[in-house]
């Protein structure tokens, strides 16, 4: 089937519009970044790279990215033990209730990022845990999981059950076959899922709120004191341009993955 | 020639192969933990929270009344304007799922159907690439445009027109900014994997492109639609940060941040809280109806 021309015109403007759409505020931000003074009005007066210079100097942006790095490989590795074990359990086996695993595992993140919070707030106080690092951990990789379930089952959908009978024929054992076997083929996956998973993590503001002990301050928590903040405000613009373009690194490798990946297979 | 080599019998292979004629031990050992930490956690926590709501505070001495009382309920549900704000949040949550769903398709379908594997590959990065940067920074940037001395009355200037300001037109473009990947990408998923043969029979079988589209496109691309309308819908639902920031109208998630972060009245925040747990598992229900969980 082709589209006819016209179609394809439209559909190409659409694509470029949504694109510009999406790309106009990280533009803005960038040019921000650069301002010469605090105040926000447009167009701005001069260019400066005194707000990075601000940024490279406080401390408290480097704590915080520390944090936030610490809670987000947590919360990632968490989300990659759980997510795979259900997507195999999910994927492979039927049983009473299997359709009920995917509805809890998609609930944390359909659920408001204030409910996942407060609950989890209510949880920890009750169970005596003291807040931090280990509680944003925590409250991160609930939402986490579902990622990396929703990457990890649609790689085992696609791989043979054959091919591990095989390796099991040939004498190896389960553990040789998810090893040599299983583990290859998902492997992307689980890269993937993982990248997408730290990227929630890493961005998150609300559940966090609940969770944090005060003491720990994540990127995000850091981003909306300073707002607040009129010589803040300025530092954060340079931060965050910082971030986006630091970004374009892991997400461009997955990428580079995934297509090497879809490539191959067909 | 040797005969081949049998592997010498050691511990753990003997055990990995008693395992191996046991699918339901290996089906519990798979579960376990992830049905402890939804289950025993995750529910258990929920359930906490809900029990709150039954509990009520005295206005007076600030105290926590631990005795089972349906005021919370009664209190939400007799007041109009807890009613307003709730039909005002499910309908800005699905106004903003539909404009992400018309919006979103077009450059999904580009994404998947026609753009070269480069420039998909390039496309996909694109898309991508703003989930990483920074939620707070996007709706702060949002603020900024919008602003009286913002971009946008700038540009619109020369026009003679004027921009949308902060409000409720300001909260449906940033929330529909900001879930925009969120719908693209499932859909895009959904359309590539329609094998281009079904689309040949189509075509071989009289089917016109729009026909094709319509009759076969779209219904096979309907559940990762839902799909991803799980994410629009439901990440409008429960925000209050966007709201409180480029509007000053209330919103659900305002209330209950209100409540529970200005007021202190955890109980009543946690019986409002109760209305987009409700609303959400109404929604993952139909969805899952519809097919989505298979195309997330």
């Amino acid at each position: 089937m082709t589209e006819s021309r016209g179609a394809r015109a439209v559909l190409r403007l659409a694509t470029v519009a949504v694109l510009s759409f999406i790309y106009l505020p990280l533009v803005v931000i960038g040019i921000y970044a650069f301002n010469e003074s605090t105040n926000q009005a447009w167009p701005i007066q001069g260019f400066s790279l005194q707000w990075f210079e601000r940024a490279f100097s406080q401390s408290g942006v480097a704590d915080a990215f520390l944090t936030s790095l610490r809670a987000g490989l947590g919360a990632t590795l968490i989300a990659l033990v759980l997510g795979t074990l259900a997507s195999f359990a999910v994927q492979r086996y039927r049983f009473f209730g299997r359709d009920t695993v995917s509805l809890l595992v998609l609930l944390p993140i359909a659920l408001p990022g204030i409910v996942t919070g407060m609950a989890l707030n209510a949880a920890f106080r009750t169970g005596g845990l003291e807040f931090g690092i280990w509680t944003i951990m925590i409250g991160h990789a609930t939402f986490c999981v579902v990622i990396v379930y929703n990457n990890v089952i649609a790689r085992v959908r696609r791989v043979s059950r054959h091919l591990e009978e095989a390796s099991m024929d040939l004498g190896a054992t389960q553990w040789q076959t998810f090893r040599h076997v299983t583990f290859p083929a998902i492997r992307t996956a689980l890269l993937a899922g993982g990248l997408l998973a730290f990227a929630l993590s890493f961005d998150e503001v609300i559940v966090t709120t609940f969770t944090t002990g005060g003491g720990e301050q994540t990127i995000p928590i850091w981003i909306l004191q300073n707002y607040t903040r009129t010589t803040g405000l300025p530092v954060v613009n340079a931060v965050a341009l910082i971030l986006i373009l630091v970004s374009i690194i892991p997400v461009w490798i997955a990428q580079r993955l995934a297509g090497a990946e879809s490539a191959a297979a067909r | 020639m040797t005969a081949t080599a049998i592997p010498p019998s050691s511990p753990t292979r003997r055990l990995q192969a008693w395992l191996y004629r046991r699918p339901r031990l290996q089906l519990v050992l798979l579960l376990a933990l992830p049905l402890f930490a939804l289950v025993v956690m995750y529910l258990g926590s929920l359930a906490l929270l809900l029990l709150n709501a039954f509990w009520t505070l005295d206005p007076f001495t600030r105290e926590l009344d631990r005795t089972f009382s349906l005021d919370n309920f009664i209190d939400i549900l007799t007041s109009n304007a807890y009613r307003t704000i709730t039909l005002r949040t499910i309908g800005m949550a699905f106004l903003v799922t539909i404009t992400c769903a018309v919006i979103g398709f077009p450059v999904a379908y580009f994404m998947a159907r026609m753009a070269s594997p480069r420039l998909r590959g390039f496309l996909v990065v694109a898309i991508l690439l703003p989930l990483w940067a920074s939620y707070l920074v996007k709706v702060f940037a949002w603020r900024t445009i919008l602003q009286n001395q913002g971009v946008l009355n700038w540009a619109l200037e020369p026009l003679g027109l004027n921009g949308p300001g902060y409000g409720d037109v300001a909260v449906w473009l940033v929330f529909t900014y900001l879930w925009l990947p969120y719908m693209i990408l499932p859909i895009f998923a959904g359309l590539e994997r329609i094998p281009g043969s079904l689309l040949e029979a189509s075509g071989d079988l009289g089917g016109r492109a729009g026909m094709t589209f319509r009759k076969v496109i779209l219904p096979l691309a309907f559940p990762a639609v839902i799909a991803g309308s799980i994410f629009t819908f439901s990440l409008t639902l429960g925000d209050y940060i966007t709201p409180a920031l480029v509007s000053s109208t209330q919103f659900l998630g305002n209330v209950v941040q209100r409540e529970v972060g200005v007021s202190g009245n955890v109980p009543l925040a946690a019986a409002l809280a109760s209305i987009p747990i409700l609303v959400m598992i109404i929604y993952l229900l139909v969805a899952r109806r519809l097919g989505a969980f298979e195309a997330i």
